[in-house]
């Protein structure tokens, strides 16, 4: 089981944080009918490093952008997603 | 081993054991020796192992509830009054009728089944309860577990799985290196090898120099677990380790204490001292009882002080059985030849074995004989000739396979090791390392300093005696050219080197496809033992090293885990939360029949005295249509929405208009998912002029609270908009019914606001939010306000609505309600493959987009209606009730065009209605059809028609 370090709470098990899915398959709703198809259904599926959002689910709730390398779960970064109330 | 003593039985039958001793020491100590009959073939099998790996001596251990099946008799410790049986055994083990499988073995080779039991499906009903008596593994018990289970986290410097003298080494060199330590073993006591060989390190013998290692790992702070088996390697060096408080089939020592325990053990670091697991010889009759692994033989010697067999033959490939032969002899037993494969055995093991027993080079067992079940003599090549041995042991020894299940778990690689025909631990990917045996490593002296540096201690040495010397490198046994009989590699699986030969010529070449054609490996053992043997036959005949054959995955459980473990706690009334009203006990007075919806329990009606559910809701639903009723809806999930961008962020998620309604109105609306269907359904209140409230269902609201989250924070988070869910925060209660308006008024001391506006008021006292919705059909509020005034308004509004003529009404009678006007409900029309248009909610939709969803919708095979299934309203014609689920044919046995979604009594009016989801529905009113029930055996004649049965025009719904 993974160990994430969430900026939030700090390292967590993988038990409390929910996969959402690839950055390149969130689809902005100005995008043309084709475009967001594509993005959301023909997704890429890389041999190594992939950015992701998750979900710390089971802690802060915080949404986090990962990137993490697929084959060896290996995770390179982590930021947090979203309104940051704190500095 | 001290002098007490432990009844048990088995089969019915007691015996007496010392404490101590594992079930399998225990029968052989008492003479038991055939415990099991085979999978396949029902042979009569014996004890073969004396740890984990034991393939064939299964049993059923503990009554009850509390029975453990296929649990291995070598890895149950006897207790006073321990119950065991034998499994695939009818109807007794000493003579067994499925036995007779074995005469007819030639017709059931590997992949039997898959030949021989094809057809139509129910055909492999019929053969499938034939087969499941005939396979070979004990059967679940049907009690309940009475057990308790328990999970705890451990977090360490130094995770160490295995307390033989590598693991050992390695604790005590961390605890000196003043790491935090936990070491793991699977049995009972620590010491692994040391307790089976006569040696001493530090001028103590080897089982209390293990003891003593364990005081001193303890004192320096280390925590010791036994009878813990690391079961997993995962990602971030986490390792899993199940930990037996109670043996299997004992209840435990206090009555609510665990019997398990899984840790999670989340390591800076991983040493692997998992040791080495001998493999069996290939040979004729490799299976009968009394052919034993040499080091169990020893083992049961040393440890459990229990000579397996009076005349003993021993067959080995390589050095360390001769060990066996000088434990054998040491205790009295006759060694009646030592089988050496190798060509010229040398080394002074073997001298020292010369002078003491007849060795011979170039010897291997080729076949054994039976008197009873038991072995009686051993058939031999010696040479070029043939030679026979009477004897009732036959100790094997085929080279050691290094336990490396966590190393591969782990990511690492494996390496070939020619000399001893191995795969030891290669390159690691998390911060593991693997010693001692499991890493190849055969000498102790070499393997306690290799430990001791691991675990990060200085510079020492151990000192061993050791005056045996451990020997050459383990060689591993080649693969017979000729084989007699049945030579099995799997002998859980009943599968023989004539399987693997069988696979092999019917064209199965990736070991992949052998495991599975003749499900080499599969059994609780998952081929901890045999798999060696079966992949050096594959790669014998595909002309390559064992290396290019491959190898199958190591999959986590290292040995059969109880399923109640993986629980723990979360059993019974843990497991899962159970949320309750605020009005639980206002309902409960009212004498609700409760039901469960997800964790929430919530009336579902208030049958009075003598009237069965069925009368109480049809009663509770006309109650609504004459008079007024009330019902809690406070599950609803409920947002509020605020700030400049609230109404921006609502039309994301929500396909309908919001930003042009005006302050004090609401609407109905329905959120979509990306792929275009309805995910939820709600409605929308502009509370004030950036403050909105958004309702959804009970269902669906954690759901919709991750979907805004979402919205929120990573599609739009330069909006400035913030979401609150405040479904915890209030409470309501739907009032509704043609009085509704008249029994507001009246509580409020004000008008009732008009049909989809929103209003504040007072009742009793309280603050409450009213919003005009109807789901029933009828004139109707939603009255919110905070939690903790639920019981007071509650009983205001019950004091009216009862005054009017009215009362409490339940899930059900809102279930006729909303049937009866053609609502759909999330989860049963709305079942995710539905667009808002199949359920004539079409012409909502926003035309110019900007909600999600609405990108999906534009793809050209939702352009047209045509060949989609719509909502529509069945009459039931035949006068009965119509089964919900049921399949819409134009006769019976057809491929369905729809199905029956929800079903009603009419409630203003007699006889049964309906919703459908229907082919082309909105084209087949007037139709009539089927509604067949095939697992209910009930078929209905029904006409399609509109969805709404009442009220066409929604009159009622305004003053």
């Amino acid at each position: 089981m993974m160990l994430i370090h969430c900026p939030h709470c700090g390292p967590r098990a993988q038990e409390e944080f929910t996969y959402e899915r690839t950055r390149d398959s969130v689809v902005q709703l100005d995008q043309a009918p084709d475009v967001a198809m594509a993005a959301l259904y023909s997704r890429t599926n890389p041999r190594g490093e992939e950015n992701e959002i998750w979900r710390h689910t089971l802690g802060c709730r915080g949404w986090l952008e990962l990137r993490r390398d697929r084959m060896s779960h290996a995770i390179v970064a982590v930021r947090p997603l979203g309104v940051q109330v704190l500095p | 081993m001290n002098g007490e003593t432990v009844q048990f039985t088995f089969d019915g039958k007691r015996y007496t054991a010392r404490a101590g001793q594992t079930l399998a020491a225990a029968l052989l100590d008492n003479g038991v020796a055939v415990v099991a009959r085979s999978f396949k073939y029902h042979r009569p099998r014996g004890i073969m192992a004396a740890g984990v790996e034991e393939p064939s001596a299964l049993v059923t251990v503990g009554e009850g509830g509390r029975a453990e099946p296929n649990t291995r008799a070598t890895d149950v410790f006897v207790y006073q009054g321990l119950v065991a049986r034998s499994q695939n055994a009818w109807p007794s083990l000493a003579f067994d009728v499925g036995a007779v499988n074995g005469l007819v073995a030639r017709l059931i080779p590997s992949g039997f089944y898959y030949k021989t039991f094809f057809g139509p499906p129910k055909r492999w009903m019929v053969y499938e309860r034939f087969i499941r008596k005939a396979a070979g593994l004990g059967p679940a018990p049907q009690q309940a577990d009475p057990d308790a289970f328990d999970h705890r986290a451990a977090f360490c410097d130094l995770l160490v799985v295995g307390a033989g003298p590598a693991g050992l080494a390695a604790a005590l060199g961390a605890v000196q290196a003043r790491q935090r330590v936990v070491l793991v073993e699977q049995d009972r006591l620590a010491g692994g090898a040391l307790l089976r060989e006569d040696l001493r390190i530090d001028g103590a013998a080897g089982a209390e120099w293990a003891q003593d290692a364990v005081a001193r790992i303890v004192a320096g702070g280390g925590r010791v677990l036994l009878r813990a088996t690391a079961t997993g390697y995962w990602d971030g060096n986490l390792v899993s380790v199940v930990e037996r408080l109670a043996e299997p089939g004992q209840a435990p020592s206090r009555a609510d204490a665990p019997v398990q325990r899984l840790w999670k053990v989340r390591a800076g670091r991983v040493i692997l001292a998992t040791g080495a697991i001998e493999r069996p010889l290939a040979f004729g009759g490799n299976d009968r009882p009394g052919v034993m692994l040499a080091q169990a033989v020893r083992h049961y010697v040393r440890r459990h002080g229990v000579v397996p067999g009076r005349r003993a033959v021993v067959a080995t490939s390589n050095d360390d059985g001769y060990r066996t032969a000088f434990a054998l002899a040491d205790a009295g037993a006759q060694v009646v030849a030592v089988l050496d494969s190798r060509a010229a055995p040398a080394g002074p093991l073997a001298e020292q074995a010369r002078a003491r027993f007849a060795v011979l080079a170039d010897a291997r067992p080729i076949d054994t004989r039976v008197r009873g079940k038991r072995l009686c003599a051993v058939i031999a090549q010696v040479g070029g000739s043939e030679q026979r041995f009477a004897a009732d042991l036959l100790a094997m020894s085929g080279g050691f396979t290094p336990v490396a299940h966590l190393h591969k778990q782990a990511g690492g690689d494996l390496a070939w090791d020619a000399a001893t025909q191995a795969f030891v631990p290669g390159a690691a990917r998390q911060a593991q390392a693997s010693i001692g045996a499991a890493a190849g490593g055969h000498d102790l002296a070499a393997i306690l300093a290799q430990g001791w540096q691991a675990g990060g201690g200085d510079a020492r040495m151990f000192a061993v005696d050791d005056p045996l010397g451990m020997g050459t490198p383990a060689e591993a046994a080649t693969v017979p050219d000729t084989i007699r009989g049945k030579a099995f590699v799997d002998f859980q699986n009943d599968v023989s080197l004539g399987d693997i030969d069988l696979a092999w010529r019917e064209g199965y070449r990736s070991v992949e496809h052998l495991k599975r054609y003749t499900t080499l490996g599969m059994g609780t053992d998952q081929g901890k033992t045999g798999n060696m043997a079966a992949l050096g036959r594959l790669a014998q005949a595909q002309g390559v090293d064992i290396p290019q054959a491959g190898l199958t995955t190591f999959r986590p459980p290292y040995t059969p885990t109880t399923l109640g473990v993986f629980a723990g706690a979360a059993v019974r009334d843990h497991a899962g939360p159970v949320r309750k009203l605020r009005l639980h006990a206002e309902h409960d007075r009212q004498g609700a029949a409760w039901q469960p919806v997800g964790y929430w329990f919530r009336p579902r009606s208030y049958p009075q005295v003598g009237e069965s559910l069925g009368e109480a809701s049809l009663r509770e639903a006309r109650m609504v249509r004459q008079s007024a009723g009330i019902v809690d809806v406070s599950t609803l999930a409920t947002f509020e929405v605020a700030g400049p961008d609230a109404a921006a962020l609502l039309e994301m998620a929500c396909a309908t208009a919001i930003g042009r309604l005006a302050v004090g109105r609401g609407r109905y609306t329905v959120m979509l998912r990306e792929d275009g269907m309805v995910m939820d359904d709600g409605t929308a209140w502009r509370l004030d002029e950036q403050r909105y409230l958004l309702t959804s269902s009970t269902g669906g609201a954690d759901r919709m609270a991750q979907h805004l989250s979402w919205l929120r924070n990573v599609m739009a988070p330069q909006l400035k908009a913030s979401v609150v869910n405040v479904q915890e925060h209030y409470g309501a209660v739907a009032l509704a019914g043609p009085r509704a308006a008249a029994v507001l008024a009246g509580l409020t001391g004000a008008a009732a606001p008009a049909h989809m506006h929103c209003a504040q008021g007072q009742i009793a006292g309280i603050d409450v939010l009213l919003l005009a919705a109807s789901y029933s059909g009828e004139r109707a509020f939603e009255v919110y306000a905070p939690g903790h005034h639920m019981p007071a308004l509650w009983q205001a509004l019950h004091r009216a609505v009862v005054a009017a003529g009215g009362g409490a009404y339940g899930l059900d009678a809102m279930d006729h309600l909303r049937v009866e006007k053609g609502h759909v409900v999330i989860g049963a029309e709305v079942d995710g493959r539905v667009t808002a248009a199949d359920i004539g909610l079409g012409g909502m939709l926003r035309k110019q987009g900007g909600f999600v969803g609405w990108q999906a919708l534009q793809r050209p095979v939702l352009a047209t209606a045509a060949g989609r299934r719509h909502l529509v309203g069945l009459t039931v014609l035949d006068g009965q009730a119509l089964p919900e689920g049921a399949m819409l044919v134009l006769r019976e046995g057809e491929e369905p065009l729809g199905h029956v979604t929800t079903a009603a009594p009419r409630v203003a009016g007699e006889g049964w209605i309906g919703l459908a989801l229907l082919t082309d529905g909105a084209s087949r009113h007037g139709q009539e059809l089927l509604a067949w029930s095939a697992t209910r055996g009930a078929t209905v004649r029904v006409r399609v028609g509109d969805p709404v049965f009442y009220d066409r025009q929604g009159a009622r719904y305004r003053d």
